[in-house]
């Protein structure tokens, strides 16, 4: 009786999770809009209407049009256009700069917290000096120290976005390795790196997660800050930030060049702040 | 060694501790020192092969730190362990993973045991592919007769162990603490956390295993009625030390430490008429960071005497292969043997048999002159 009741199918949490998730509307709109935003990047040059480098002295600033549907830059360049070509950067800045500082920050806060002693002490004391600077000081420090490019800002914006992901890591490896499962694990033998991967790792994903589509919208805003200080996105290749950083001298003759880009980054922080809230409410095993 | 440790001879030791101690705390950092919590103290014993081997006492006695440590899952503080003559804990991490073959370990708790993110199927393989004792194919099919073996059905090894109840789980448990061909397994209260009907299956199906794989087992365990169904031998243990070790029936019919005698007597028992007056215990363990003087019992038991709180009275052997720890067992038994004795008072109890006498002869005083008809009730 009871062995047929819980005869249920396999991979029951994840599909639990995805219901959950799906009745959130908030963070469905936050999956809708990352996935418009990814499709239009990824199908920029389909969706363009002009060349988001060809300059015109006969369109300079011009305003929203039949032609220029968002109207054109200081050098008469389409912005919609730009602003395609320009989400690429963006959103890769955002996903690549989170890469790094999960790959970085991951094995180290797994290290620090399952074997503990004096790893931990000493990767504990420089996350918090670390953490002790602020996130966007410690990036433009390091965007100068490297050297103003794309992937010099999405090295920075990773490297200063890792503590986090150390912290993070570390705790909920603490939490983990006192499980019987662990001690299980170590009374069949197994290697420490074996019971790190298997038993710990896969049982402190779920907070990483999260943790990632809530700091890939910080890194679009970081990647913008830079690009806006000219540490990013060099010219005359676009990003969001760099059309910003332009469109500040015609703030009120050109309202246009920043109101849009500016409105996308909005809009894409937003959609992955929804979507990350999402998930953590949807993975949380306690509601289950 | 303890005179206690020492097996008769021609019996066969499979696991023996020789005075294993375990103490947790007391670094702490720089600025900050944590006590010293004594958890296992100068412990010995010897496990013989093919028997059912049970630790008992209250939470907190230190049995499951004495489990862990004599897989060396803990490391001791002081002590050695040796497996077939060998002392384990000289050994290196890589000799040390082999021979965890040989030892296994079923937890309380099967919610905690398990990993959630691993199927079943992966989760018993997993000592079958660590100790290479099967490839490919070969190892679903072991997994396949293991989960046979526990009572489950095969087809369950490709679902995750949140599917399943409290009783399959501990079978899975078993499962693969089976996997490795183990020849020793400590169960670390393998039925306390489930329902009492499935703790008979549980029971049933460890011991069939024993018999048919020839195992040997370790019970740690806080519950008598279950230790006295399955085990040979017994080692009662308070606060971190074996204060007796017995034969399973002679402990039964004739506890010799008071606290045996206490734990015995707080199992509740079905006949009504073979109940009789308990003498339970009063107050707490006392805390293992501040351990009292001398016996560590004296504390709580109803026998003690000044010299108990004096003298720490060692695990000596009584005969019949037994060992008790306390320095007045002759006494007690023999005052238990003749009823018409006066029983052994402690002079706090004789305090409080005056004050309730004298309690009494006012109260009939006090009610006597008025007649008055409730005046007898309490």
């Amino acid at each position: 009786m009871s062995v047929q009741a819980e005869a249920i199918a396999p991979r029951r949490k994840l599909g639990r999770a995805a219901s959950k998730f799906m009745a959130n509307r908030s963070a469905v709109l936050g999956g809708v809009l990352v996935v418009i935003f990814v499709l239009l990047a990824i199908g920029a040059p389909l969706f363009a209407t002009h060349d988001p480098f060809q300059t015109s002295f006969t369109a300079i600033r011009k305003a929203p049009s039949a032609e220029f549907w968002l109207g054109t830059d200081e050098l008469g360049r389409d912005i919609y256009s730009r602003m395609l070509f320009g989400s690429r950067a963006s959103l890769m800045a955002g996903v690549i700069s989170v890469a790094i500082a999960v790959l970085v920050g991951v094995p180290f806060g797994l290290l620090a917290g399952f074997y503990g002693g004096w790893i931990d002490a000493a990767v504990s004391r420089v996350t918090e000096a670390l953490l002790a600077i602020p996130f966007l000081i410690l990036a433009i420090a390091l965007a100068a120290f490297l050297g103003p490019s794309l992937t010099n800002a999405m090295i920075a914006i990773g490297l200063s976005a890792t503590p986090i992901f150390i912290r993070l890591t570390r705790g909920q490896a603490l939490s983990v390795k006192t499980e019987d499962y662990v001690e299980g694990a170590r009374a069949i033998g197994l290697p420490n790196v074996l019971i790190m991967t298997r038993y710990i790792f896969p049982n402190v994903l779920p907070p990483i997660v999260v943790q990632a589509t809530i700091t890939i919208a910080t890194a679009i805003i970081a990647e913008a800050s830079l690009s806006f200080l000219g540490l990013g996105q060099q010219p005359p290749n676009p990003s969001w930030g760099s059309m910003l950083n332009t469109a500040k001298n015609f703030m009120t003759q050109a309202p246009w060049m920043s109101v849009f880009p500016g409105g996308a980054i909005f809009l894409v922080v937003l959609g992955f702040n929804l979507l990350g809230d999402g998930l953590r409410d949807a993975l949380d095993p306690r509601d289950h | 060694m303890s005179e206690a440790s020492r097996a008769p001879a021609g019996v066969d030791i499979i696991l023996e501790g020789h005075s294993l101690s375990k103490r947790f705390g007391g670094r702490g950092g720089f600025f900050e020192s944590s006590p010293v919590v004594h958890a296992v103290n100068d412990v010995s014993l010897a496990i013989r092969k093919g028997e059912t081997f049970a630790i008992v006492g209250e939470s907190g006695c230190g049995k499951s730190t004495l489990g862990r440590l004599l897989l060396r899952l803990l490391e001791p503080s002081e002590g050695e362990i040796l497996y077939q003559g060998q002392d384990i804990t000289r050994l290196g991490a890589k000799e040390m993973r082999r021979l965890r073959r040989d030892l296994q370990i079923i937890f309380q708790d099967p919610f905690a045991s398990l990993n959630p993110r691993m199927t079943v199927g992966a989760i018993i393989a997993e000592p079958i592919r660590l100790h290479g004792l099967a490839r490919g194919r070969e190892v679903n099919a072991r997994v396949a007769e293991l989960l046979r073996t526990v009572g489950l059905r095969p087809e369950y090894a490709d679902r995750y162990p949140h599917e399943f109840s409290g009783g399959q789980r501990q079978r899975i448990g078993i499962a693969r603490a089976l996997a490795g061909e183990p020849k020793l397994i400590i169960g670390d209260e393998p039925v306390s956390a489930l329902d009492v009907s499935i703790q008979a299956q549980v029971i049933n199906l460890l011991e069939d295993l024993k018999g048919r794989f020839g195992l040997t087992l370790v019970i740690v365990a806080h519950d008598l009625a279950v230790i006295r169904h399955m085990s040979d031998r017994v080692a009662v243990m308070y606060l971190g030390e074996i204060v007796e070790l017995s034969d399973v029936d002679p402990l039964y019919e004739k506890p010799l430490h008071p606290y045996t005698q206490a734990l015995l007597q707080a199992i509740p028992s079905p006949v009504p008429q073979g109940r009789t007056e308990r003498q339970l215990l009063q107050g707490d363990v006392p805390n293992p960071t501040a351990l009292p003087s001398g016996c560590r019992f004296h504390t709580r038991c109803p026998h003690a005497r000044p010299r108990c709180s004096e003298e720490h009275p060692p695990l000596e052997p009584v005969g019949e292969g037994r060992s008790v720890a306390c320095h007045f067992w002759r006494e007690i038994q023999a005052a238990a043997e003749h009823p018409g004795d006066p029983p052994l008072a402690s002079a706090t109890l004789d305090m409080r048999l005056e004050l309730y006498r004298t309690y009494q002869t006012r109260k009939a005083e006090q009610a006597a002159p008025h007649h008055n008809p409730t005046g007898g009730q309490p």
